[in-house]
């Protein structure tokens, strides 16, 4: 395929088109229920872009790394902090400094990585996860010496308008999602990327034809870092509404860890897909236990065998389709292409007919 | 002066003590890091498991404390077999990061599975042995030691040496020495790798089981379990992932320096830093001693 602005084919272009209207045109058109904004659109938006954070560290680095929920508890207490003290930055000047911050985290946090890797760097990461909730917890500056625990965030104000309805949070984290998923996939696509990827597959290879380990791996991390950063502080302030370190613990590490894994490794389109799967998954699931057996299983006994049902999916995609979902998506695309004869017909005509224009 | 070098002692003596606990959970994921160079991530779910089996034996069918432990560790020798057969071996030749993932969705499975089968409210645990100071102990030596943090250094010690000996002087465990170093090379020599990978996995078991015993024991049988075993990720680091004597070394110096650092530095942060004080520890030896105090040296090879 032809390239037809920058690298991209038409075929990207239309996907990007398609994605466009149907996030921006069919769902405020045909979704009118607070619920779907507030419980599934909202947090799927932010998650996905927590999650290409992941992706971009694990899916691309090949870091084994287990601490998103920490970055996201600094960007979203950056976040806080920056609208309450600095309040000339403006809303959307204070979510790239606060990801920008999560990403001085990321930096020092990473930095073990030139040394250590799989499990090693897991512990590592891990040790940044603990340190920056401990952190929030202990200093009352970051909390605004709020002794409650749990703080309000504030109204989203941009340029003197406020952003408070749930369809216009929606619509301020569609617009940073699809800023930085496209930034993501530039650079998943670009030199930046082919290091990431180089460094995954064979880091000493890499190193000697030339890629910097030291530079590649810091900036894998600094960059995930400021995706699940700016991914915190809009899930603290358009999803939960309200700032407490416990928001950020290991668990929601471990939950993105599945997404991106589940999801797809690798690939920026398996961030939605894992992120949809397991946002939608215990809704579903939940949904049966209450029509199905009118709430005779006990909402903990549905939430253990939710947790069953990750696990053992996590070890089937291992052993039958390590690339996650997001493969089994190729696969069955092209399988339809395959099985419909007419299509494959056409595109073969097609090209036969094209006469290369002089 | 005296008080305060005596405060110092119980301090270390608790924290050393405290780290054998961490040194038990370390201890099953060196076995199997051991003989089969997986990290099993799952094993502070196997903790978690084995003991809410155990507790549930004991308290929901009034099954005798003796015939409850066999039972809870038949168990857990069924879930070795499982994991063998239904997780291992379809991952035989897979890389080691992604069985390491596959062993993370283990955990989840088990803790699910524990949580469906056996309730989610904490549990209690009584040993027979009280978790408060030994008075014989505090009259002579004016020291405050736990009875529950002996035992379990007691049974700490008793593993570590029996389980080295295994390692070091029968055929199973030179067998289980092979194994990890080469799975191919020692299969080819006739060595049964599926009941090598099944004793392995069921030994560990076990060893969770008694350090769910000694946690739940303290901490209540509940699902922080499952937290406070990613503690024996540092102590690993420390040690080395395949190291018995490392498992033991590291726990003490994890416990002791855990508490060390939380009693006189800890006040000026505001306290709590046992929560992560241990992973930069393990940060620190990282960067000096990639491969642990008593691990073997990594050499990679392109």
């Amino acid at each position: 395929m032809k390239p037809i602005f920058m690298t991209y084919t038409k075929k990207d272009l239309i996907n990007l088109g398609v994605c466009m209207v149907l996030s921006l045109i069919i769902i405020p058109m045909f979704i009118k229920t607070e619920y779907w904004y507030t419980s599934i659109l909202i947090p799927w938006l932010c998650l996905a872009l927590a999650t290409i954070g992941q992706q971009i560290v694990m899916g691309y680095t090949g870091q084994l790394a287990l601490g998103a929920a920490g970055f996201m508890a600094a960007g979203a207490f950056a976040m806080f902090n920056l609208i309450l003290r600095v309040p000339d930055l403006g809303f959307v000047g204070s979510l790239i400094v606060s990801g920008l911050i999560a990403a001085a985290f990321g930096i020092l946090f990473g930095l073990p990585s030139l040394k250590v890797r799989g499990i090693y760097l897991m512990v590592a990461t891990l040790a940044s996860q603990f340190f920056i909730i401990w952190m929030i917890d202990k200093f009352g500056w970051f909390k605004n010496y709020d002794s409650s625990g749990i703080i309000t965030a504030q109204d989203i104000v941009i340029l003197g308008k406020p952003f408070t309805t749930p369809l216009a949070m929606y619509l301020v984290c569609l617009a940073v999602t699809t800023v930085l998923t496209l930034l993501a996939m530039n650079m998943a696509r670009g030199s930046t990327g082919r290091n990431w990827m180089a460094v995954r597959d064979m880091d000493i290879a890499a190193e000697s034809m030339g890629v910097s380990l030291l530079r590649t791996k810091v900036q894998a991390f600094a960059i995930s870092a400021f995706y699940c950063g700016v991914a915190g502080a809009l899930f603290a302030f358009c999803y939960l509404k309200s700032l407490e370190p416990v928001a950020f613990d290991i668990k929601l590490s471990f939950k993105i860890l599945f997404m991106c894994i589940l999801g797809g490794l690798g690939t920026i389109n398996g961030a939605f897909i894992g992120a949809a799967f397991i946002l939608l998954f215990p809704v579903l699931l939940n949904s049966v236990g209450n029509n199905v057996f009118h709430g005779a299983i006990d909402a903990t006994i549905i939430s253990s065998i939710e947790q069953v049902i990750f696990g053992l999916l996590m070890i089937v995609f291992m052993i039958y389709e390590p690339l996650g979902m997001a493969k089994l998506w190729e696969t069955f695309k092209q399988n339809i292409k395959s099985k419909l004869p007419s299509l494959n017909m056409k595109s073969l005509k097609s090209s036969k007919v094209k006469k290369p224009k002089k | 002066m005296i008080d305060e070098l005596l405060f110092f002692m119980e301090v270390l003596v608790g924290g050393l003590l405290a780290g054998t606990m961490y040194s038990l959970v370390a201890l099953g994921f060196v076995l199997i890091f051991k003989a089969s160079a997986t990290f099993n991530f799952s094993q502070g779910a196997m903790v978690f498991f084995s003991v809410l089996a155990f507790c549930g034996f004991m308290q929901d069918f009034n099954i005798p404390f003796v015939l409850a432990f066999i039972l809870a560790a038949l168990l857990m020798v069924v879930v070795g077999l499982c994991t063998e057969r239904l997780v291992l071996r379809p991952l035989m030749n897979a890389s080691e990061d992604t069985v390491l993932m596959a062993t993370i969705g283990l955990g989840y499975v088990l803790e699910g599975l524990a949580q469906a089968a056996w309730g989610v409210e904490v549990r209690r645990l009584d040993l027979g042995i009280g978790d408060f100071p030994v008075p014989w102990i505090a009259d002579n030596l004016k020291l405050f030691i736990s009875a529950l943090d002996i035992t379990a250094g007691l049974v700490a010690a008793i593993m570590i040496i029996g389980l080295f000996l295994l390692f070091k002087y029968t055929k199973i465990g030179l067998g289980l020495r092979a194994v990890a170093d080469d799975a191919g090379a020692a299969s080819s020599i006739g060595i049964p790798l599926k009941h090598i990978m099944l004793l392995v996995w069921s030994a560990a078991g076990v060893v969770a089981l008694v350090a769910g015993c000694m946690w739940g024991a303290r901490a209540g049988v509940q699902f922080a379990l499952v937290d406070l075993a990613l503690k024996a990720l540092p102590v690993l680091i420390i040690g080395g992932f395949s190291s018995i004597p490392g498992a033991i070394i590291g726990g003490l110096i994890i416990g002791a320096t855990e508490k060390i650092l939380e009693v006189y530095i800890g006040p000026y942060f505001g306290g709590a830093i046992e929560g992560w004080a241990p992973y930069v520890l393990a940060i620190f030896f990282l960067l000096y001693r990639p491969e642990g105090l008593f691990g073997e040296k990594i050499i990679r090879r392109v």
